[in-house]
């Protein structure tokens, strides 16, 4: 693959990750910009990238960038918390009081030390969702699982903070690790649905064709 | 990085990645368990007659980039009916976790707990990973004695240069492998393979008996030690029929035969080393004589230029690396390196393929070929290693280098534009004086002073580094003792006073050193007998692990160790590392056969007490140090007036999806 590098006495591929998940959070919607030497077809770059990494990092689609950055376009993710042993009625009473409240300060140790912040703003939507058989085929324990779209915000509120945010406001405490899932992130609809990032590029023309 | 556990992951039967999955959260740096890199390899577990799990005891990071388990693991997975995966040691914080929720030690690959193996092959470059290797057999569930175990365990076996005594833990593997393994593993696996089609006759013991019989594989529980009433080892003799008296390590001829890796892993955590290796050529006979790795590697077999060139070019192309290291154990002495090195510059220049050269000879021609690898704009640090402060010293180790050679070699890097150079040293040698060691500051003063009227430049900078000395068994210095770390500590101390004393010199100096303390361990582990066993027992016990790493490593958790269980034996600490031995004493590792012969060992230790220089068998005549004779084999060393191939020009059309298995 032709990718670009920077300048300088050590050059360093120019790849830029948008959002990425945190570690230990599983995800079906990362984005990341790569910029190339020379031009090649988006499809090519696909398979060879999906080729080279590990399985269960799968790359389902490759556009060429028409402007803009992808930064920009990512305003809002969609989170599925699976949260094993915990009652869908617990984690339901939760919800309504997070809900009910304006703000929720939270806390969360970050690399410049202990931060304190609103988790509720940046929450747009949040409900629980009916149960299902474990999607994770986890062991048959109940479990109540947590949806969430939250805003991208700095500092950012991410799932672990929404959680902090339901102990805060409800003494909710998963007595196991919670399994959390990305579902979706992109741009964000006056409906308050989101938007594949891409799907600005799409209407456009392939590679070669411009 | 994500974890993805709704993507599908094809989980093996015996996976125990559903309940590694949950912990990983709550451990650092959980992508070093993930598994899943380029060049790794998953098979099919039922259509595989033979079985392996491959370990480096160290770290992911460390582990990975590792050589020698890269080999074994593609010479292993290229048959069609055998499986080979990887398992590394995993931190402590980890280790809590898998104790507490019951997940044994498992493999990168596919997950499967060790235990599910044929054979558990374990490489040891180093005796530190001694600790570490109890914690994976434990981990793996495993009995800790391979006297304990049934046969549904699988075969631990010990390979790397540290296998070369492996008493110390003889109580602890079933097995251990001298020297190269790319062979010896084949025919591990025929005699595996070939004992299950029959049914596994007579368990266990059958299996290990027939190993036992190659003469090249050792099974320590065949052998007896009888010890004298003051402590030393009487004898080493076999307690069945048909087992050899001596084992012979194992000599691969033929490189380029062997030209592996083609498929470098590609970690995903970040390594010690990001780079493609390549092997330029194996053993040594320049003939240090603190240097087992020289020693036991014997003879010097070169790979071809045309196949190095090869090798690099496929390597890259599969890994996407942007470094190569030209890797041997002493680079510049390969007899086309001068055409290597100016050949690959010329092919990879103008890319960002970076070459480097581990090479620490103490010449200009070292200079000239960093020089060569530099094109690319990047100058990696030059280091020469003197080894010894003092004329007299080198003698003795036998590292002939001239102070005149150094210092002209130093001075000519400078005034090639390099602003900086390591130099390597020991302390604590055989017959070595807090002289011998100050004189290491006046070198560096000259260094400095020549380097400045050279370059009329105060910018520039010498590294002095200095280790601490430890005597290997199947060297010469093998009867040596290991200095006290007090006296190691001392002169250090006043070899870093006596670089300071210049304040305009010292200025330019820099001093990195290591204390005696761990030296006089590894001292233990290097040279111990089956005794020693009971100290890594207990220390590991008592939460030793990772002790290859300076914040873990306790040195008074082993002091405390040895004073517990060794006066049982009627030995101590001293007795293994401060004794000096005498010619007729029987040395634990008498038995195992690295080729050397004995009396030519001892007649070099005396050469080494009167300061005689022995050549390099290279090129002056051959002086019986008993290997080609003993192993069947012989110098294999170019010049083969080839050159490197062409490039192919890759990217035809459309981009390399790599085929990785
Ligand atoms: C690269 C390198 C490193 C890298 C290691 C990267 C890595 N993960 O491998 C780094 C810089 C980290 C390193 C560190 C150290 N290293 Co180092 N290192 C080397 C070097 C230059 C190359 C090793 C190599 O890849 N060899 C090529 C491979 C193919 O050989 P191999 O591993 O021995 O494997 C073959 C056989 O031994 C056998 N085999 C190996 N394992 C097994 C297992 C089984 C089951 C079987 C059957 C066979 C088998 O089969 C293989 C193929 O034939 C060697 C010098 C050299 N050229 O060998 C020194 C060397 C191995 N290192 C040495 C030392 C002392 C160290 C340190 C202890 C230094 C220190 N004081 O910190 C540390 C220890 C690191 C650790 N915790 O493990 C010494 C070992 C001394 C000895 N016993 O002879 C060597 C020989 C250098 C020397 N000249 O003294 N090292
Ligand atoms: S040059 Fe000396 S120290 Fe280096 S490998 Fe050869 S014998 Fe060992």
């Amino acid at each position: 693959m032709p990718v670009a590098y920077s300048q300088g006495f050590t050059p360093h591929p120019k790849i830029s990750y948008a959002s990425a998940a945190p570690t230990g959070v599983a995800s079906e919607a990362e984005y990341l910009e790569i910029g190339l030497q020379a031009p090649v077809d988006p499809a090519d770059l696909r398979a060879a990238l999906d080729g080279a990494l590990s399985p269960g990092l799968d790359v389902l689609d490759a556009v060429v960038a028409t402007g803009g950055s992808l930064a920009d376009r990512i305003e809002a993710s969609s989170w599925r918390v699976e949260l094993p042993e915990v009652a869908p009625e617990a984690l339901r009473a939760a919800v309504d009081a997070f809900t009910a409240a304006a703000e929720v300060q939270v806390e969360r140790m970050t690399k410049q030390g202990r931060r304190t912040f609103d988790a509720r703003g940046a929450v747009i939507a949040i409900d629980v969702a009916t149960p299902t058989p474990t999607p994770s085929g986890g062991p048959a324990v109940p479990c109540a699982i947590l949806e969430v779209v939250v805003r991208q915000v700095t500092p950012s509120v991410r799932p672990d903070d929404v959680l902090s945010g339901l102990r805060v406001v409800a003494g909710l405490e998963p007595p196991v690790p919670p399994r959390v899932i990305r579902l979706a992130q992109g741009t964000l609809t006056a409906q308050g649905e989101i938007v594949d990032p891409l799907d600005a590029d799409r209407d456009g023309a392939t590679i070669g064709e411009r | 990085m994500s974890v993805p556990s709704t993507t599908s992951r094809p989980a093996a039967a015996n996976s125990v990645w559903s309940r590694l999955e949950p912990l990983l959260p709550q451990v650092t740096k959980p992508i070093q368990y993930v598994g899943g890199e380029l060049g790794a390899v998953v098979k099919d577990w039922d259509a595989a007659a033979v079985r392996w799990a491959l370990m480096y005891p160290d770290a992911y990071e460390v582990g990975l980039p590792n050589q020698g388990v890269q080999i074994l693991y593609e010479v292993l997975n290229e048959l069609p009916d055998v499986l080979a995966e990887r398992t590394y040691a995993v931190w402590p914080d980890l280790e809590r976790l898998m104790r507490a929720h019951g997940v044994p030690q498992f493999t990168v690959d596919a997950h499967r707990p060790v235990r599910d193996f044929d054979v558990f092959g374990v490489s040891f470059a180093t005796e530190l990973g001694y600790t570490n290797l109890l914690t994976a057999i434990d981990l793996a569930g495993i009995p800790l004695l391979a006297a304990d175990r049934t046969d549904a365990d699988p075969v631990v076996l010990a390979g790397g240069h540290a296998a070369f005594n492996p008493e110390p833990i003889a109580d602890f593997v079933d097995a251990a492998v001298l020297g190269d393994g790319e062979e010896a593993v084949l025919e591990i696996t025929a005699i595996v393979r070939d004992w299950k089609a029959e049914g596994c006759p007579g368990g266990r013991d059958e299996l290990l008996l027939r190993l036992a019989r190659t003469e090249s594989v050792y099974v320590p529980r065949f052998y007896d030690v009888d010890y004298l009433p003051d402590g030393r080892i009487q004898r080493v003799v076999p307690n069945r029929p048909d087992v050899p008296f001596r084992v012979h390590k194992r000599t691969t001829m033929d490189l380029d035969a062997w030209p592996y890796p083609k498929k470098p892993l590609v970690p995903l955590a970040e390594t010690v080393h990001e780079r493609y290796a390549v092997e330029i050529f194996r053993g040594c006979t320049r003939g240090c004589r603190f240097c087992q790795a020289g020693m036991i590697t014997r003879p010097v077999r070169e790979r071809s230029i045309t196949t190095v060139g090869q090798m690099v070019q496929q390597g890259l192309e599969f890994s996407g690396f942007h470094e190569v290291g030209l890797l041997s154990l002493s680079s510049a002495d390969h007899s086309e390196i001068g055409d290597m090195c100016s050949g690959l510059a010329q092919q990879y220049e103008g890319t960002n393929v970076s070459l480097s050269l581990p090479s620490t000879r103490v010449d200009a021609f070292n200079i000239d070929l960093a020089q060569e690898l530099s094109r690319n704009g990047r100058r990696t640090g030059l280091t020469f290693a003197p080894e010894g402060g003092s004329e007299r010293i080198r003698k003795v180790i036998n590292k002939m280098v001239s102070k005149d050679d150094l210092i002209r070699t130093v001075v000519t890097a400078y005034t090639n534009g390099w602003r900086q150079v390591k130099l390597y040293f020991m302390c604590g040698l055989p017959t070595e004086t807090d002289e011998d060691v100050l004189e290491i500051a006046d070198m560096a003063h000259e260094v400095i002073r020549a380097g400045r009227a050279a370059t009329g430049s105060k910018d520039i900078r010498c590294t002095v580094s200095i280790g601490g000395f430890v005597p290997k068994p199947h060297t010469p210095f093998q009867w040596a003792a290991v200095e006290r770390p007090e006296v190691i500590d001392g002169r250090l101390k006043l070899l870093k006073q006596a670089i300071n004393a210049d304040r305009s010199l010292g200025r330019a100096i820099g001093f990195r050193y290591h204390d005696g303390e761990p030296s006089l361990i590894e001292g233990l582990l290097s040279r111990g007998d089956r005794r020693v066993g009971a100290v890594i027992r207990r220390v590991w016990e008592n939460g030793g692990r990772f002790d290859g790493w300076s914040e873990h490593f306790s040195y008074q958790r082993w002091v405390d160790a040895a004073a517990e269980v060794l006066p049982a034996f009627g030995v101590d600490l001293d007795w293994y590392t401060t004794r000096e031995r005498d010619e007729l004493e029987v040395l634990p590792w008498d038995h195992l056969d690295s080729g050397l012969d004995k009396d030519w060992l001892w007649q070099d230790w005396q050469d080494a007490l009167s300061e005689y220089e022995q050549d390099d068998c290279r090129w002056t005549p051959c002086f019986d140090c008993g290997v080609c004779p003993a192993m069947d084999t012989e110098i294999q060393i170019g010049p083969t007036g080839k050159k490197l191939l062409p490039l192919t020009p890759i990217n035809g059309g459309g981009l390399r999806v790599p085929s990785a298995g």
